[in-house]
């Protein structure tokens, strides 16, 4: 358990750039997520905090230590890879034991910590099987038991849920915030996956092109987005971008709105026409199209009524909904 | 299990055909070898008398105890020892060597690696009879003529398993050498812990190759041993034919062949097993 702290990190592959200065002080304790677009960087700068890529400029520090020019082994950090990188030929046991065994721990206590962190993840009864007997789920918790073992100060995880099927996905999601928060112990989590964003993250980072756009908690990024490309980026469906000219204001400019704060009414002054409707059970999302051809999405109550395809309709909001954006993106 | 999905079945005439075909194609490979057999059981003189006998004699007992301890030049038994030390240490320094250089040219990153990996990958196209002549001259100066480093030492790098594990290596995620670093693993331990048993099938396979050739070594043992004692089989049998108007012996020499044959089909019968298993229950 320790704090992390991040200082103006950047990462160049040869002459590109592709971490343009990262800062965050991340409490002990704390859940950390790092979303954003394929490419973006979330790998990379989780990479960096691990020690498997070097750190171009800024400083990274584990506990108060400044670690930039240490081995993975000495940050005391734990690492859960997107295809779990379970050695093939070691049974459940060899594989979460195998850190302890290189770091000499008694014999006793190697098999105390494997058989806790195996009850901890029903594991018990597949100790000795070797992991292509094993489920995705299952290996999934081989590679989360493989990093409590080794009682980290800061667990690290690259997209560990990106192979599983959408339900497991949330049960998993559930469970290692759970066993997070259990354990106590800070963590870093990448994903691209902006549900599993906001419903593990105490506070978000979310990259874009290599820049932390935001960062904050889940509910204060969704609310206040700072840039264009978060509003864009967190909530589904995605935030109802407009220009100024369609509005019948000057300046140059763009507006977002939520689909939950858009609201049909006849008496709304920007007209557009249905395109069509999806009924999802609980709410129905209403798609129009304004006449500049920008697409406005609408949220509402199953009860409400749903206008016909091609019917024309009115948009409302409250200001207080509004978004305004200016030119580079930035919230104004 | 996966054998039966590959396999078309067949039925009737043509599973017929097939086994006939087999038969004569097995019948015609072996009826030399059961010549050999045959020979290697009789007198001498039923060989040179025609016509030759087709079913084994009952000097088998004496022919080959004849062969094993005092042979023609050198006893059998020296030179089967002799030629097993050449194959298991060129199979075993191959091994060991190709693994570590494609270890190195992997996984390391260090001035000169594409220059090395084509400097082996060229000398693929140099067998041992190309560049016999200064090989020849520096064991001779070294002084290993009739000398097992002499027979297993230039033969023992091999670009084709350097090559061949260099491929295998790729194919290992990198995420698997990245969680060994984050688990504390320095490089050597993640290549014994690790990709060593990670790559036994392949391994396994290649003993098999590699001691074959190893054991069919004929030139350069030839040129390198002048001393009996230090004699390898295989070029043991040619040397054990007469030169001028001697007569040949051939009962030892064909109780020598087959005694020849025997180390190399039990490498294969015995590793069989293991590279079979290996291939059936992918490691994914
Ligand atoms: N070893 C490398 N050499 C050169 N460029 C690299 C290297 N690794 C990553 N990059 C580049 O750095 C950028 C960020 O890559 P990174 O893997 O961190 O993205 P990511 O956000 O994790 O994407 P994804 O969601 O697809 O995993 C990409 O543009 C990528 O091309
Ligand atoms: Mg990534």
């Amino acid at each position: 358990m320790a704090t992390l702290i991040l200082n103006n990190v950047k990462k160049s592959f040869g002459m590109t750039e592709v971490i343009h200065g990262i800062s965050i002080n991340v409490a002990d304790g704390e859940f950390i997520v790092i979303v954003g677009p394929s490419g973006c960087g979330k790998s990379t700068l989780l990479r960096m905090v691990a020690g498997l890529e070097t750190v171009t400029s800024g400083d990274v520090q584990i506990g108060g230590r400044r670690v930039n020019d240490q081995e993975p082994m000495d940050r005391d950090i734990a690492m859960v890879f997107q295809n779990y990188a379970l050695y093939p030929h070691m049974s459940v046991f060899d594989n979460m034991a195998y850190g302890l065994k290189i770091a000499r721990t008694p014999r006793a206590e190697i098999e105390e910590r494997v058989e806790q962190a195996a009850r901890l993840l029903q594991l018990e009864t597949y100790l000795q099987r070797k992991p292509r007997e094993l489920s995705g789920g299952q290996r999934q918790r081989v590679a989360m038991g493989r990093a409590i073992v080794r009682k980290p100060a800061v667990f690290l995880f690259d997209e560990p849920l990106s192979n599983l099927d959408a339900k497991l996905r949330v049960q998993m999601r559930l469970e290692i915030k759970a066993l997070q928060r259990e354990l106590g112990v800070t963590a870093l989590y990448v994903t691209h996956d902006q549900v599993e964003a906001m419903t593990m993250a105490d506070r978000m980072i979310v990259m874009n092109g290599g820049m932390a756009d935001q960062i904050g908690a889940p509910l204060e990024v969704y609310a206040n987005p700072a840039t264009e490309f978060v509003a864009g980026f967190i909530g589904s469906p995605p935030t109802n971008f407009l220009s100024t000219e369609i509005m019948g204001r000057s300046g140059d400019s763009r507006i977002g709105v939520r689909p939950e704060h858009t609201r049909l009414s006849d008496s709304g002054n920007l007209k557009a026409r249905t395109v069509y409707a999806e009924a999802l059970g609980a709410e129905t999302l209403v798609h129009v199209r304004c006449a500049d051809g920008t697409q406005v999405t609408v949220r509402q109550d199953a009860a409400s009524t749903i206008p016909q395809e091609g019917a024309e309709v009115g948009l409302d909001w409250d200001p207080a909904d509004e978004m305004k954006f200016d030119s580079s993106g930035r919230r104004c | 299990m996966a054998e039966r999905n590959g396999m078309v079945e067949r039925r009737g005439a043509g599973l017929w055909l097939t086994h006939l075909g087999l038969i004569v194609g097995i019948a015609f490979i072996f009826f030399p070898i059961w010549l050999a057999f045959v020979a290697s059981t009789v007198e001498q003189q039923d060989i040179v008398r025609p016509p030759m006998p087709l079913l084994p004699g009952d000097q088998f007992f004496a022919n080959y105890a004849r062969a094993l301890t005092s042979g023609v030049n050198a006893p059998v038994s020296t030179m089967l020892w002799n030629s097993l030390i050449m194959a298991v240490g060129i199979a075993l320094g191959k091994i060991a060597i190709s693994l570590l250089s494609a270890f190195a040219i992997v996984y390391f990153r260090f001035p000169g690696r594409r220059l090395f990996f084509w400097l082996i990958f060229l000398t693929l196209m140099l067998p041992v009879e190309v560049r016999i002549v200064p090989t020849y001259e520096v064991i001779a100066n070294f002084g290993m003529l009739n000398s097992y480093q002499g027979l297993i030492l230039p033969l023992i790098a091999s670009a084709t398993a350097t090559f061949l594990f260099r491929q295998f290596f790729m194919t290992v995620p990198d995420e698997l050498a990245e969680a060994a670093r984050v688990d504390g693993a320095r490089p050597m331990r993640f290549f014994f812990d690790i990709l060593l048993p990670m790559s036994r099938t392949n391994i396994a396979a290649l003993f098999v190759i590699l001691f074959i050739y190893g054991w069919n070594q004929y030139l350069w043992p030839l040129l390198i041993t002048t001393d009996p004692e230090m004699n390898t089989i295989v070029m043991g049998i040619k040397q054990m034919f007469p030169s001028g108007d001697d007569i040949a012996d051939w009962p030892v020499i064909m109780a020598t062949s087959l005694l020849a044959m025997v180390p190399p089909v039990l490498v294969v019968v015995g590793m069989q097993r293991l590279f079979i298993r290996g291939l059936v229950e992918s490691e994914k």
